[in-house]
């Protein structure tokens, strides 16, 4: 990794990279609200490069990390940075990022909670733990009867172990989100599948964070 | 996984293998990797931290802050110049090595976290200072790091490695006491002296609060890395002597889990305590915060 903190660093560029998975798309301007530690110490540490860098799609061993701000410029990646009390009950080293393009927008909070490792505590005002620690589906989709048993028996026709299951949803018969943790990687031939389904709002999958 | 030292050496007596090999079978059991690609990855891991270390030695290197100005490179060229400095020629040399790592790191240069990237300097000063001494290879040096990365995971399973959780005993004190245990296992010790020099290395470190600066990985962990790499040489040449720590070394880690738990939250990486609220402190942050505040400015 880059120096010089694995927590204000490493695990700073981790939440860029997955913010940007999870967005799907190359955003074209994002407002990151720092939060706590990294509002206080952050710019000192490179919180900030970090970031941009892994909204850019570095690693948390690039180089070019410190020069990151120069390099969203090039491809046309606009931030801006402002510190924010998300509010007691946060970690001290919580983001917020607003991401937006032409055809979407998107709330994501996450948090660096220590040796590189974090966690998505939000998304679009959703409560949610999303480490990226292992490979991992994205669903939203109406909340209706049948949606798990549909996710999962398809996971199980292409033998995907389910690590860990989540499942959240603003009211009944809203919105809900599923958060599926797997052992093996998830064929984007099965995303499109899932993608296709007339009660799928979205799929998004996050690759495994590299070390 | 290994949560504690007395299992680690037990597996390794009853299975006539070394530290390293033990520590490399279940990494890849649990990762499900081949023994290849896991062997690959330290491999590259241990050529990042020689970069880091050359880096480090061969130019004075710039920091974020800079509060340290290049001193890693001006040791190195000191020690040129001085026959017999008073910490003999190997510690000094590892000590000078370590500094470089931690003026990489600071600044935003490439370093392996070995535990974390404050304390990265001590286990790379270590290994190539011990390669230097005694001819060591390089896939040595690669078994010496998955015995400290063992070291390491049983200190993660029953303390912490975090300055903001434990105070730097637990940075720099885990480095060091990682480093001690593979260089023992390097130096031809059996795996109980590995075990004695982790605690004799923790036990030199108890107590050691985390105090940045300006709240930055600089002033005074580069010293500190330093720091470890001395009782890291002692820790090893006393457990190589055969002599034995009193209290086993997963008692001393749970003394430090313990120690951890009761520091006062300004002695643990919040920069309100220690060295960093000293008049000097409070000023060199004041001063370098209305620098980065200042070049903020005009980004976006």
């Amino acid at each position: 990794m880059v120096g010089p903190s694995s927590s204000h660093t490493a695990g700073a560029v981790r939440l860029g990279q997955v913010a940007r998975s999870i967005f799907g798309e190359k955003p074209a301007e994002v407002l990151i609200e720092l939060h706590g530690s990294f509002a206080e110490t952050g710019r000192g540490h490179g919180t900030d490069r970090a970031l941009v860098a892994g909204l850019l799609g570095l690693e948390p061993s690039d180089e070019r990390i410190p020069d990151s701000f120069n390099l969203a410029r090039e491809a046309g990646l606009k931030f801006t940075f402002q510190d924010a009390d998300l509010g007691e009950n946060q970690h001290p080293n919580t983001v917020r990022f607003t991401l937006t393009s032409s055809n979407q927008r998107m709330e994501i909070t996450g948090a660096s909670i220590g040796g590189g490792m974090i966690a998505i505590t939000r998304l679009d005002g959703f409560p949610v733990n999303l480490t990226a620690e292992f490979e991992t589906l994205l669903i939203v989709s109406e909340d209706r009867p049948g949606t798990i048993n549909a996710v999962t028996g398809k996971l199980l026709e292409d033998h995907i172990n389910v690590a860990f299951f989540n499942v959240a949803r603003d009211q009944r018969g809203g919105q809900a989100i599923m958060i599926v943790e797997t052992d093996q990687a998830v064929p984007d031939a099965l995303v499109d599948y899932f993608q296709k389904l007339d009660w799928v709002h979205a799929v998004r999958k996050i690759a495994r964070l590299k070390e | 996984m290994f949560t504690s030292l007395q299992t680690l050496i037990e597996t390794s007596d009853s299975r006539h293998l070394p530290l390293h090999e033990i520590v490399l079978q279940a990494e890849v059991d649990s990762s499900g990797r081949s023994r290849e690609a896991v062997l690959a990855d330290m491999r590259h891991r241990l050529q990042t931290m020689r970069a880091s270390v050359e880096k480090g030695l061969s130019s004075p290197v710039q920091t974020l802050s800079g509060l340290s100005k290049g001193n890693a490179y001006k040791l190195w060229g000191s020690l040129k110049n001085t026959p017999s400095p008073l910490t003999g020629s190997w510690l000094s040399r590892a000590i000078a090595r370590a500094m470089a790592v931690g003026e990489v790191n600071a600044g935003m240069g490439c370093i392996v976290a070995t535990p974390t990237a404050g304390s990265a300097g001590v286990l790379p000063a270590v290994l190539f200072t011990l390669q230097e001494a005694h001819r060591l290879s390089d896939e040595q040096l690669v078994q010496a790091l998955f015995t400290a990365g063992g070291i390491g995971m049983v200190i993660v399973n029953r303390a912490h490695v975090s300055g903001a959780a434990g105070g730097c005993q637990a940075e720099t004190g885990s480095a060091s006491a990682m480093a001690a245990g593979a260089a023992v296992e390097l130096l031809g010790g059996s795996p109980v002296q590995s075990a004695h020099a982790v605690a004799l290395a923790l036990t030199n470190q108890l107590g050691l609060i985390c105090d940045p600066v300006a709240g930055l990985v600089e002033v005074p962990c580069i010293l500190r890395n330093a720091g470890a790499v001395a009782q890291c040489f002692t820790a090893a040449d006393l457990a190589m002597a055969g002599i034995e720590s009193p209290i086993p070394a997963d008692e001393v880690i749970d003394a430090m889990e313990r120690v951890g738990g009761r520091m006062d939250e300004r002695f643990r990486e919040t920069a309100q305590g220690g060295l960093a609220a000293t008049p000097t402190g409070r000023a060199l942050a004041q001063a370098i915060w209305k620098k980065t505040r200042g070049e903020e400015e005009h980004e976006i």
